[in-house]
């Protein structure tokens, strides 16, 4: 249904990309190139030993030898020979068939499944800047559906391509060695039918963009529309979203029969272009044997000739679209491992240890996309086990910072040191060990709780976890639980927000790393479990220097240093103090939300 | 599947049977093709016969594959149009089943699952009518025709043709059976893969921050292998299928000619040449049947898939609309603009429990009724009984001094402006959003400029290209969230309610704007009655009567100041914002 689907950009770059990636299974897939041609071979010979066949038993018939009718007799060894012989031939080429098939469809899963493992590990070696203008969804889909495209589409044209090319060779080769003026007859017969079928392709093309076109119209209405019910509804909007609809599906309608109709042309002029030959091996034939020129073997083999060489037509217009599939799917899996990578840093032999907390900005500064600056020239030095608070309105940025001191971006300018030495002169894991981290969407994932609790961290024994999760308050809860430490958190087990919350600061007290980064995760949990979140932050960040994102300003008057944030740049920092005096943007923030509009 | 084809129009069967009869001459003249095949080759053997019989024969046999072709186009083209008509008529009865749909049949079913009925499920019953027409029917007349053609013509290439289509018939059944199954659990594992792919890519930071990257693939590595080895299966079984095809054809031209040979030499003088040209036309015969029934067993394959996606269609197209219109026009004189709550419970369908527990409460005209309360405590549910998305369960929801269950759908719908928690925009313009569901000719511009000011939208909205004719992308998707819950309060604003709706509505919104925002409602919209759901302290604390809702029940009605000093549920939220000092200056 989706017509001939997409083009790469660049066929020949990623077809020779997709077989460079090939390499490792390049003998197998060579192998198995020769076994389909081999295969093939021994089905085009099949044919010809028929037709010794044919001449053998048409030897019984009553035959005019001289204007006297005589009788003939039939061979039965030599017919039985050749039967026998066929057998072998046939079985033969069965197998040579099957093991190609089996090797192609190893080879192509193998490939696929490397293609989702470089992926996949792609998928964390990227900055995380790519991800600023590539959804998950994009990247999600080359996992899956393009992996797939390329698969599936290797495996049907690879094989494929080999045994049409040998068919088609191998069937013009023998149809020429029995039999020149038929030979001729049947190519001509096969040219006027594909003329016609690259007429119709050439015609569908432009309906199935028209197809392909209304369908995404349609779905993208009704998305918006099922979507926005309950707007529609209370708008009124039934009869114009109606409309619409009626507009899109008319085209829809006018647009797929035509698709359909052209595509279903197909399947019928080949089998007349099958038959247009068969009639005219027929005639053709059966004026050459009453000649006397060809024994009539002849036109039998040839009656299975002219089927094994249009079979092989159909199925290059097949490969080609598949091939074109291929293309554009491996193009976009080759585009994503291509992307550039974090900077290789096993050169960095320096490490940070002991690390007691201090942070130092000097002269940062930073830009999202080049020629845009957000944070400029910002410098502020803050003490081991101070709490720094960014705060500003939606929007503001707020996350940049966190975002620099993790290196999860790199910086444009200046430097940001911890205890004196700057971030960027040691590893990122070894920077990041030394964060413990909870964001404001509270994220768990498929596996146990002591799994989640533990998460990539070794030798964390029950003692710890469990003495975590007494310190959230969640200890209790997870003893009720049917498996306690050990049940699934999956989407069936239903935790509720606070608890989701209270289990990633559990995390990060198990991390126990000396710096802390908060995205004060409050505003989708209930006002009970909200105070408790609030107590396990705070007892959190005792003792490490925090970096808390408020989203509540009585939560961080007493902070050590306040960083004021708006439209990406740090406006005004200070402690609480300090701003309101200055009576800033900051002053006004934090008035506004308790005055009543007057 | 066949209580789908009711919705069948009579254009559709006249095709439908016009295109059967097409279908039958097509196989007739398929099958007449070997008849002629057969007289070529009784004439080539046959001493002294003429070439100008053979032309003859020749002609009619191209005349065969011509009319044959006709046929078929004349069947492609009658089934394409069928399929496509019948596919335009299941969208739309779907799309106005929809329509008439309240919200608790739209979630029973989900969104995401009533698009792809709409969608994806009819693009299955489209391609079934196609393959049906051409294919389907077809085949089982191609067999039983071809078979009665050659059951007299000897038993024991039948036999042969028998045997061939029961080792074909073993395969499919053996592959049916232990192929197909893993052809689900490949779904299942590949959503499995993506669930873990998903996971990695929403938990980046927190992936990276915990330097879990190696864990996160190990992951991955083991879904990858689970998935690599079930395909490999389902690959392998499938890799049988065309050699094993290949193999059972050629064996069965070659039986058939070697029992040829052995029945010719047997038999008597007079019926040899007999024997040879049927052993000739037996073998094309015997090719088509094996096709016909190779066709057969592919509907097998396809048919369930289509059987599915016909129940799905069928599930939202028999579902009854809970929600009927009544039909009042207007309201009682002197009483617009009154919003009342009497006594009233609310349980979703199927659901144990009640969201709402006996909740009164009286909004006078222009007056503004705030409702506070945990995430859960039923707020939402509450406001979505005014405009009828849901009908209470108990007790009566009146606007005006009328059960909202008398209006009907308009005029409901015109007392109401309705904002919900997350803003929805259409593909169209500036305009068209605001006024949405008014037709360009109908538009005030005047009114849309006055809403949009109003909403505090005017300051983006002019930065934009073509100011208000500025195109908005599906579903808003060049607007940012704080932008697109601007222009859907704007929308409420335009059509000049009696009534607002604020379903969470300014929580996307900063501080600032929220506050200004809410100013310029309230000196520009007088008189209107405000409801309004909201998260925050310093949203409502204006209002004229804030209902504190825990556990869908009233706990607490009153101005902030008197819940402030009486109700502890009130104090306990309002302290989780804002610190008692901070709280103290709100109470002056």
């Amino acid at each position: 249904m989706t017509g001939s689907g997409e083009r790469a950009n660049d066929f020949g770059s990623a077809i020779s990309k997709l077989v460079k990636y090939m390499k490792r299974w390049m003998p197998a897939i060579v192998v198995s190139m020769v076994i389909a041609a081999i295969g093939t071979v021994l089905q085009i010979v099949g044919p010809d030993m028929l037709k010794d066949m044919t001449n053998e038993i048409s030897h019984g018939l009553p035959a005019l030898v001289k204007g006297q009718p005589i009788l003939g007799s039939i061979d039965m060894s030599a017919v039985v020979n050749i039967a026998w012989l066929l057998v072998f031939l046939y079985a033969g080429s069965f197998l040579l068939n099957m093991v190609q098939s089996q090797i192609m469809a190893v080879v192509t899963q193998r490939i696929s499944q490397k293609m989702r493992s470089d992926i996949s590990s792609k998928i964390n070696r990227l900055p995380l800047r790519y991800y600023d203008s590539n959804s998950n969804g994009d990247v999600l889909s080359r996992v899956t559906n393009d992996v797939d495209a390329v698969s599936q589409t290797l495996n049907q044209s690879l094989g494929t391509l080999i045994s049409a090319v040998t068919m088609f060779i191998g069937s013009l080769v023998m149809m020429f060695y029995n039999n020149w003026i038929m030979t001729l007859a049947a190519i001509a017969s096969v040219i006027v039918g594909f003329g016609l079928m690259l007429l119709i392709t050439s015609r569908s093309q432009k309906y199935f963009v028209a197809q392909q076109k209304d369908l995404g119209a349609i779905n993208g209405h009704v998305d918006e529309v099922y979507s926005g019910h309950n707007v529609v509804k209370a708008y009124n909007a039934s009869a114009q979203a109606s409309r619409i609809f009626e507009g899109i599906n008319e085209d829809l309608y006018s647009s797929a029969w035509k698709s359909q109709f052209l595509s279903g042309l197909m399947m019928p002029l080949m089998t007349f272009v099958g038959n247009l030959g068969y009639v005219v091996v027929c005639v053709v034939g059966a004026a050459l044997a009453m000649n006397g020129t060809i024994s009539f073997g002849v036109i039998v083999a040839f009656m299975m000739y002219i089927r094994l060489f249009t079979q092989p037509l159909s199925q290059f217009a097949q490969v080609f679209n598949n091939l074109q599939r291929t293309a554009a799917a491996s193009e976009r899996v080759f585009t994503f491992l291509a992307e550039p990578e974090l900077g290789d840093e096993s050169g960095k032999a320096r490490q940070l240890s002991d690390v007691r907390g201090a942070v130092e900005f000097e002269h940062v500064n930073f830009s999202y996309v080049p020629g845009k600056p957000v944070i400029k020239d910002f410098s502020a030095s803050v003490k081991a086990g101070q709490k720094v608070a960014i705060v500003g309105p939606t929007g503001a940025g707020k996350t940049t910072i966190v975002n620099l001191l993790m290196r999860f971006y790199d910086l444009n300018g200046g430097r940001i040191l911890l205890d004196g030495i700057p971030t960027d002169s040691v590893p990122r894991s070894n920077v990041h060990e030394q964060f413990g981290m909870v964001l404001q969407d509270a994220w768990i994932f498929d596996g146990t709780i002591r799994e989640n609790l533990a998460y990539s961290k070794k030798n964390v024994t029950d003692e710890q976890i469990e003495a975590a999760c007494k310190a959230v308050g969640l200890d209790y809860f997870i003893r009720t639980l049917p498996q306690g430490y050990d049940t699934v958190l999956d989407d069936r087990t239903t935790l509720s927000e606070g608890q989701k919350q209270l289990l990633t600061i559990a995390r990060a007290m198990i991390q126990d790393a000396p710096l802390l980064i908060l995205d004060e995760a409050t505003s989708s949990v209930d006002t009970r479990t909200e105070q408790l979140v609030q107590k396990a932050m705070d007892d959190l960040t005792v003792g490490r220097t925090s970096f808390v994102i408020a989203h509540r300003l009585s939560t961080i008057r007493d902070a050590d240093l306040i960083l004021v944030m708006k439209d990406g740049d740090i406006i005004e920092s200070g402690t609480h103090e300090d701003l309101l005096t200055r009576n800033g943007f900051y002053a006004d923030l934090y008035n506004s939300q308790f005055q009543t509009p007057a | 599947m066949f209580r789908l084809f009711k919705y069948m129009g009579r254009s559709e069967w006249l095709q439908a049977g016009v295109s059967l009869v097409f279908v039958v001459v097509q196989v007739w003249l398929d099958l007449k093709l070997p008849d002629y095949m057969s007289k070529i080759t009784t004439l080539v053997e046959t001493p002294g016969s003429e070439m100008i019989d053979v032309w003859k024969a020749g002609g009619q046999m191209l005349l065969c594959a011509l009319g044959s072709l006709v046929a078929t186009v004349l069947v492609a083209l009658f089934s394409s149009r069928i399929a496509a008509s019948f596919s335009q008529t299941l969208r739309s009865l779907q799309f106005k089943k929809v329509d008439s749909f309240s919200m608790e049949e739209i979630n029973r079913f989900s969104t995401a699952s009533l698009i792809t009925r709409s969608t994806n499920d009819v693009t299955q019953i489209q391609l079934l009518i196609v393959m049906g027409l051409q294919i389907i029917i077809k085949a089982p007349i191609t067999a039983v025709w071809a078979i009665v053609k050659i059951a007299g013509k000897g038993l024991d290439w039948t036999i042969a043709t028998g045997v061939a289509a029961a080792i074909l018939l073993v395969m499919f059944a053996v592959l049916l059976a232990l192929v197909v199954p893993k052809f689900r659990r490949v779904q299942t594992l590949t959503d499995n893969l993506s669930r873990v792919a998903l996971e990695n890519l929403t938990g980046l930071r927190v992936v990276r921050a915990y330097n879990a990257e190696g864990y996160q693939e190990g992951k991955f590595d083991d879904a990858n292998d689970d998935l690599t080895n079930t395909q490999l299966f389902t690959s392998r079984g499938m890799a049988i299928i065309f050699p094993t095809i290949s193999l059972v054809m050629n064996g069965l031209n070659l039986a058939i000619y070697w029992i040829g040979a052995a029945l010719i030499n047997s038999a008597g003088l007079a019926d040899r040449l007999t024997l040879f040209s049927n052993m000739v036309v037996f073998s094309s015969y015997a090719m088509q049947v094996i096709m016909a029934f190779m066709m057969v067993v592919m509907m097998f394959i396809l048919l369930p898939r289509a059987q599915v996606s016909a129940q799905r269609i069928n599930e939202v197209l028999d579902t009854e609309p809970t929600i009927i219109d009544g039909t009042a026009q207007s309201g009682k004189p002197g009483l617009e603009g009154t919003v009342r709550f009497d006594h009233v419970s609310f349980k979703y369908p199927d659901a144990a429990d009640y969201v709402l527990d006996d909740v009164s409460f009286t909004a006078k005209k222009g007056e503004t009724v705030a409702f506070i309360g945990s995430t859960g405590s039923g707020k939402s549910s509450l406001i979505n009984l005014v405009p009828r998305f849901y009908d209470a369960s108990k007790g009566s929801v009146s606007i005006d001094g009328i059960d909202v269950k008398d209006y009907s759908h308009d005029a409901l719908t015109k007392k109401i402006g309705y904002v919900p928690q997350k803003a929805v925009m259409f593909q169209g313009s500036v305009a068209s959003n605001v006024a949405f569901g008014q037709d360009a000719p109908q538009r005030s511009e005047t009114q849309i400029e006055n809403a949009v000011s109003i909403a505090q939208a005017e300051e983006f909205v002019s930065k934009m290209p073509d100011t208000y004719d500025a195109p908005i992308a599906q579903s808003g998707q060049n607007v940012s969230g704080g932008q697109k819950q601007r222009l859907s309060i704007a929308r409420a604003v335009y059509r000049k309610p009696e009534i607002y709706i604020f379903d969470d509505s300014f929580s996307a919104l900063d501080y600032k704007t929220d506050k200004v925002l809410r100013k310029a409602l309230k000196e520009q919209t007088q008189g209107v009655t405000s409801l309004i759901v909201a998260q925050r302290i310093g949203t409502i604390m204006d209002a004229d009567q804030i209902i504190v809702i825990d556990d869908g029940k009233v706990v607490g009605k009153g101005t902030h100041r008197e819940l402030l000093a009486s109700n502890d549920v009130y104090r306990q939220i309002a302290l989780s914002q804002l610190s008692a000092e901070e709280l103290e200056k709100t109470g002056k």
